[in-house]
């Protein structure tokens, strides 16, 4: 499966938490393809959400954790890093940056629309202001919520509806320009509306970044992505173009979880 | 039949207990307002104590209370963030706020002695330094807790969203965390900062008093508190008014804080 086609790649991946004996994920190997959206899916507790969190190291923030195996990023100029070696905090911002995430519940910052956008430009180390306003227009744009907050730019963030503030998330991890950008169930406390309009988004998003999205809906993955992986126990049972996955799956396990024999 | 009556005692009792708790409270502040009124005139504010007046008090209690407060809201706030932040809520946290909030009932006569025990007996006398750091060490506590507390309510997403949007530790706490939690440290700063603008004991033999107006703050310091506190034993009607007076000011100058802390919650929520 080794193509230059992926941005990152997970082989033999282990991960065990903290002061647990077994480990959450077992020897995952996934490719994850440039410019495609990949769906994780599973029952709760199959390690998806691990999975995902591994992919920019945020679990780092909890001490005691073990890695095994590779997590590679492929970066712009096709050299390879392996995720899991980073020690440096400079290089953890630089993994960060290169890999956005977008969290389950909107998390916009205690600030004004502008400034949840420009913090993280700010903590990029730009400073150049006409940089950053023109990056945050664009970022707000292509997070199709410009409409909307243009004429408010200074008011808080936290007056924003649900659906506006996960917007916001995307607006704000996108104007960093990443390569790669994770979704954990981005749209699980949203309405249907927003759901819609957050789907409509990523779906756009793919002409620039490369989107791994954990899903507790079928439907969202199979309307969403390219690709499709199933994950139970902390295995990866199946991965594959997300058609076959949902039409003609080639594991028992899979098809009796599509089709809501279980999970 | 039985529950009825026991529903009617119960609340018979419990509205009878209300009156009697809120009673004794309007009494005092009713008390303190007219004696405290009667007792008011202009000069009592232009005057220092020697001249019958608590000028000098009301600037002495407020400068020491106001460095007690520049001294205990760094520190405080920083041992709150690493109690909540970095310490990962290991034993040595466990132990830190067990101490911290014993720290934060003990008596405040003791914190006195012991300050006397430091910075008074050493230096040879009752001084201004003494009752600031006597105040200090009674606020620090107060504000820890607050500070421990208030970040617990800001949720682990934000930090995490903080993180991966490329930000290290420091910053996204000192950035995004603490300023989620900025209404209730600050109305905890304020609440404490009422706490300890009335207080008697701590300074009680470590700043002492001082009849004239001073700004120096190595030697006895003039307090509202502790001139009360002189004032009421002193037999002459004039001191007795003046201790009514101040204590009605001290009244109200808590009573403003205290109201100050509820707007600000309200209005930034």
């Amino acid at each position: 499966m080794r193509t230059n086609s992926m941005i990152m790649e997970v082989k033999d991946f282990s991960f065990t938490y903290a002061g647990a004996s077994a480990p959450s994920l077992k020897r995952i190997n996934l490719p994850i393809e440039k410019n495609k959206i990949t769906a994780l899916i599973g029952p709760s507790g199959c390690g998806k959400s691990t999975l995902l969190r591994s992919m920019n190291r945020i679990h780092d923030l909890y001490p005691g954790n073990t890695y095994e195996g590779e997590i590679r990023l492929y970066d712009h100029r096709e050299e390879i890093e392996n995720i899991l070696n980073i020690k440096k905090e400079n290089d953890f911002i630089r993994l960060r940056q290169a890999v956005g995430m977008i969290f389950q519940k909107p998390t916009p910052f205690p600030m004004s629309i502008y400034d949840n956008v420009a913090y993280g430009l700010k903590l990029a180390g730009i400073k150049n202001k006409g940089e950053i306003e023109g990056r945050v227009e664009k970022a707000l744009q292509d997070a199709a919520i410009w409409e909307e907050t243009k004429d408010r730019l200074r008011e808080s963030a936290m007056g924003l509806s649900g659906g506006q503030q996960q917007r916001l998330c995307i607006a704000r991890a996108v104007a960093l320009k990443p390569d790669v950008l994770l979704f954990d169930e981005p749209t699980s406390a949203l309405d249907p509306i927003s759901t819609g309009a957050i789907e409509e988004l990523i779906a756009e998003l793919k002409k620039d970044v490369s989107v791994v999205i954990v899903t507790h809906n079928m439907q969202q993955a199979s309307r969403l992505s390219n690709y499709t992986a199933f994950m139970y126990l902390g295995d990866l049972i199946e991965y594959g173009e997300t058609d076959k996955i949902f039409l003609n799956p080639s594991v028992k396990l899979t098809e009796d979880y599509i089709t809501g024999r279980f999970g | 039949m039985n529950r009825l009556l026991l529903n009617k005692a119960i609340l018979t009792l419990s509205t009878l207990s209300a009156v009697v708790g809120l009673g004794f409270l309007l009494w005092i502040l009713v008390t303190l307002g007219y004696k405290g009124v009667m007792s008011l005139h202009w000069s009592t504010f232009t005057n220092d104590l020697v001249e019958g007046g608590i000028r000098n008090l009301l600037v002495g209690q407020f400068t020491m209370a106001l460095i007690a407060s520049a001294i205990a809201v760094p520190i405080g706030m920083l041992a709150g963030i690493y109690l909540r932040e970095y310490s990962n809520n290991g034993k040595m946290a466990a132990v830190m706020r067990n101490l911290s909030d014993v720290m934060m009932s003990a008596p405040s006569i003791v914190i006195g002695v012991f300050v006397f025990a430091l910075l008074v007996d050493p230096f040879g006398g009752y001084n201004g330094w003494a009752g600031i750091v006597a105040l200090a060490i009674m606020m620090i506590p107060i504000i820890i807790s607050t500070t421990d507390n208030m970040l617990s309510l800001v949720p682990r997403e934000l930090r995490e969203a903080g993180i991966a949007l490329g930000g290290s530790k420091h910053k996204i706490i000192l950035q995004v965390v603490v300023k989620a939690a900025k209404v209730g440290i600050t109305t905890g700063i304020l609440l404490s900062f009422a706490r300890i603008i009335g207080e008697t004991a701590p300074l009680l033999f470590t700043s002492a008093n001082n009849q004239f107006f001073t700004m120096d703050l190595t030697e006895q310091f003039p307090s509202l508190t502790v001139s009360i506190y002189n004032l009421a034993t002193y037999p002459d009607e004039a001191s007795r008014e003046l201790a009514w007076a101040a204590s009605f000011v001290l009244t109200a100058v808590v009573l403003l804080i205290n109201l100050m802390g509820r707007f600000i919650t309200r209005s930034k929520k």
